[in-house]
């Protein structure tokens, strides 16, 4: 029956044709191969995403008097809601630290390099955009934790030079966050973010399939040296099965999180209270909250959290285009990429973890 | 002038000269900065006669544009002592006490006046002092009792919302007790000076001073500032109502009602006490040294029954409450959503706060509707908290029964790449 299917779609659609590349596709395998998997698992993390949002929104009303209320009802009248909440917001938190560590290790394993530009581009624009996808999904359940959040990370956009009061407005669709914030970030979540995304990860697969697998410059070098330690695999069956064992893993994980530490809903947003004490950002913004912290109220005649924000701006673009300020040449122009690069991992992880125990 | 030396008045007139001199141009430096030459002496007056510049600007009669001469009369533009105190200019001295009331009733009894300043100010002061115990002793010739400044200040008199004002709410407590907690003082009358001492501990004045609550009761909301009781109020025992309500209203359908008033009882302060207002608790139904009905009825007889089983009822739907309480508490901290339970623990504790006030009747049957109420509601409670945690190992058991499936799939997997790769 299934030969008779395929024969049958293949008269059609010529289907050998189209999988021919991933048949002859090959993976360079060597010893550090393992950090190819963080690629898939967060794409795996992000079908998990589409697929409990999809799962979500038959229930779930954006709102101000309806959303936490609809959520409340999820976790506790739909049956497994929540379980696929709970899926949904702790695949959220892994796929942005599957993504950073994915862009780390193309940074260290220097997969960013001519001809994968383009690669890197789309990846940085991708983590920015996870991380805007966790921004907007953090205040739909309309609870007060996430209502403050959003407040303080709105005015924070607020505080760009020249264009920061319309993005602000623009971001909370009014002068304060409401709810027309809401509606405005559940927009942005379920339709924006969605589409872009698929068109970004549709470039970046596109760019990985066609340039295939950057192998690190140190195992090139033993590679050239002795030519008979070159190791490929195949990328179907072999190197899938293998991503198919990383995704089972990552979906265990995501099961023993959901069902021991269920994502909590807290208390609903109340506009006329005053913030919590010690108020903090998701831990994927939390360097950066730290940054602006540790900054002084002046610096110079400029306003601290000014300068704050415009240096954070102005290392993602940077970052963004860090490829295209390593030259071909060998010698002292790589070296320093990778001290950035170390030095960067160590802020980013130093900085989160001093605001995370910070008062 | 009497109390200035003679020697000294020739200095001092001349001293006026300059001053009235520097006066005049601060005057025209700043606008409506009237001329006092009283303060210009009392200033460097000693002990009670010192009335300084500073101390007058606090007072809400100076800062209305009132002088010393709105009072005491004289010409206060007037830098010689001799013709600014003289009679022939309106001087009145100090002020008789017998006259004070009298006085401040001048203007604070004129609704017209008063509206130039406060139109929701009461213009019935004195009419409600004479009918206070201070108005008719004062009547009576006795000057020690209180007149208006001894309970408002003067010179320095603010408004009671001022919170350095002597009559604020948080202060009046300590300005009555200055003349009733004096023994000595208070000794010709024969009543108790342990009134501020026992409102000190009371529930009361951990209610205004500790916690701040500005409508919690003092001295004067229950005895009244200015004399008369407040509205409804037949004597000060029963004025507990005019705030516990509900408790009056059980209180007065009750046995004890008419039982009290046959002997002359008074009302909820037999229990409660008057000054001294613990709070309550259910132990005051018991019959230890907390218990307040054994101190009237006898072991065994059918109200310590009655008492016995008004308590029960209480302490199981507190203990029900509490129960409930610690089970949510354990679904809480295992991560499950239990926030409508939540929600409803407040009803059962409405309804055990309910029971509590209609413990006023001494009724058991009545006690007990509003008990088994909340009872209903704890036991929900104590249910969907036992609930939450069955689903919870459900949960566990449904993710260790997946990741063993997981396992076998990664087993499975592994064994299968390593075939293909023979």
């Amino acid at each position: 029956m299934y030969a008779f299917l395929l024969r049958w779609l293949d008269e059609r659609l010529q289907l050998d044709e189209l999988i021919a590349p991933f048949k002859h596709k090959t993976v360079p395998w060597h010893r550090l191969s393992y950090w190819y998997f963080f690629g898939g698992i967060t794409l795996f993390l992000f079908i998990i995403q589409v697929l409990t949002g999809i799962l979500l929104l038959l229930y779930y009303r954006p709102g101000a008097n309806e959303a936490f209320e609809s959520v409340q009802y999820i976790m506790t009248r739909v049956q497994f809601g929540w379980l696929i909440r709970s899926i949904h917001a702790w695949a959220a938190n892994l796929m942005i630290f599957t993504a950073f560590v994915h862009m780390f290790s193309v940074l260290f394993l220097k997969a960013y390099r001519k001809p994968r530009e383009l690669t890197w581009v789309t990846g940085m624009i991708l983590l920015f955009l996870v991380m805007g996808f966790g921004f907007s999904g953090y205040l739909l359940p309309w609870n007060t934790l996430a209502f403050f959040a959003t407040k303080v990370g709105t005015e924070m956009a607020g505080q760009v030079p020249v264009v920061g009061k319309a993005m602000m407005i623009f971001l909370r669709g009014g002068p304060e966050v409401t709810g027309a914030t809401l509606t405005r970030f559940f927009g942005f979540h379920v339709a924006v973010l969605p589409g872009l995304v698929t068109v970004l990860i549709a470039m970046h697969l596109f760019f990985v399939q066609r340039q295939g697998m950057s192998v690190p410059p140190k195992v090139e070098a033993e590679w050239i040296a002795n030519p008979s330690a070159r190791r490929e695999m195949k990328f179907f069956p072999n190197f899938m099965l293998r991503e198919l064992m990383a995704w089972y893993v990552a979906m265990g994980v995501l099961g023993a999180l959901a069902a021991f530490f269920p994502w909590n809903l807290s208390v609903k947003a109340d506009p006329f209270i005053s913030a919590p004490a010690g108020i903090k950002p998701e831990w994927y913004f939390l360097f950066m909250f730290q940054t602006l912290k540790l900054i002084p109220s002046k610096v110079w005649f400029v306003d601290g959290e000014v300068l704050g924000i415009l240096g954070c701006s102005l290392a993602g673009l940077l970052w963004l285009l860090l490829p295209f300020f390593e030259n071909d040449k060998a010698g002292r122009g790589k070296a320093w990429i990778t001290g950035l690069s170390i030095f960067a991992l160590v802020y980013v992880v130093g900085m989160s973890v001093y605001g995370y125990l910070a008062n | 002038m009497a109390i200035l030396p003679t020697n000294f008045r020739p200095f001092l007139a001349a001293r006026s000269v300059l001053l009235a001199g520097s006066i005049l141009l601060a005057a025209c430096l700043a606008h409506g900065q009237a001329v006092n030459s009283c303060l210009d002496c009392h200033s460097a007056q000693p002990g009670r006669l010192e009335v300084t510049p500073e101390k007058f600007s606090q007072d809400i009669h100076a800062q209305k544009g009132l002088t010393c001469v709105s009072c005491h009369g004289g010409d206060a533009s007037n830098y010689d002592p001799d013709q600014a105190m003289s009679r022939k200019a309106g001087w009145k001295g100090k002020i008789d006490r017998k006259q004070i009331p009298q006085l401040c009733a001048s203007c604070h009894s004129n609704p017209a006046y008063m509206r130039t300043y406060n139109p929701g100010l009461r213009t019935d002061q004195l009419d409600q002092y004479h009918t206070s115990m201070h108005g008719k002793r004062l009547a009576a010739g006795d000057t020690k009792v209180a007149v208006c400044t001894d309970c408002h200040s003067v010179h320095d008199l603010r408004p009671p919302s001022d919170p350095r004002s002597t009559v604020n709410p948080v202060n009046v407590a300590q300005t009555c007790s200055r003349c009733h907690s004096d023994a000595a003082y208070m000794k010709p009358y024969g009543i108790p000076t342990d009134q501020f001492a026992n409102y000190s501990i009371s529930v009361h004045h951990d209610a205004m001073v500790v916690r701040g609550d500005l409508s919690a009761p003092t001295c004067t909301t229950c005895h009244g500032n200015h004399g008369a009781l407040p509205p409804g109020v037949d004597k000060v025992q029963n004025v507990c109502a005019n705030c516990h309500a509900f408790q009056a209203q059980m209180y007065s359908k009750s046995s004890h009602f008419k039982a009290f008033q046959d002997k002359g009882l008074p009302g909820c302060v037999v229990c409660h006490k008057n000054h001294a207002i613990y709070m309550p608790s259910d132990m005051m139904l018991g019959a230890g040294h907390a218990g307040v009905c054994m101190k009237c009825h006898a072991p065994g007889d059918k109200c310590d029954l009655a008492r016995s089983a008004i308590l029960t009822d209480l302490t199981q739907l507190d203990g029900a409450i509490k129960d409930a309480d610690q089970s949510l508490r354990l679904a809480e901290s295992s991560g499950m959503e239990v926030s409508e339970a939540r929600l409803a623990q407040d009803q059962a504790q409405d309804s055990l706060t309910k029971a509590r006030v209609t413990v006023h009747t001494f009724q058991t049957a009545l006690v007990d509707v509003d008990v088994q109420a909340g009872m209903k509601i704890a036991a929900a409670n104590l249910k969907a908290g036992q609930d939450a945690m069955v689903e919870r190992n459900h949960r566990r058991i449904g993710l260790g029964i997946c990741l063993v499936a997981i396992a076998f799939m990664l087993v499975g997997l592994w064994l299968y790449i390593k075939k293909l790769e023979s």
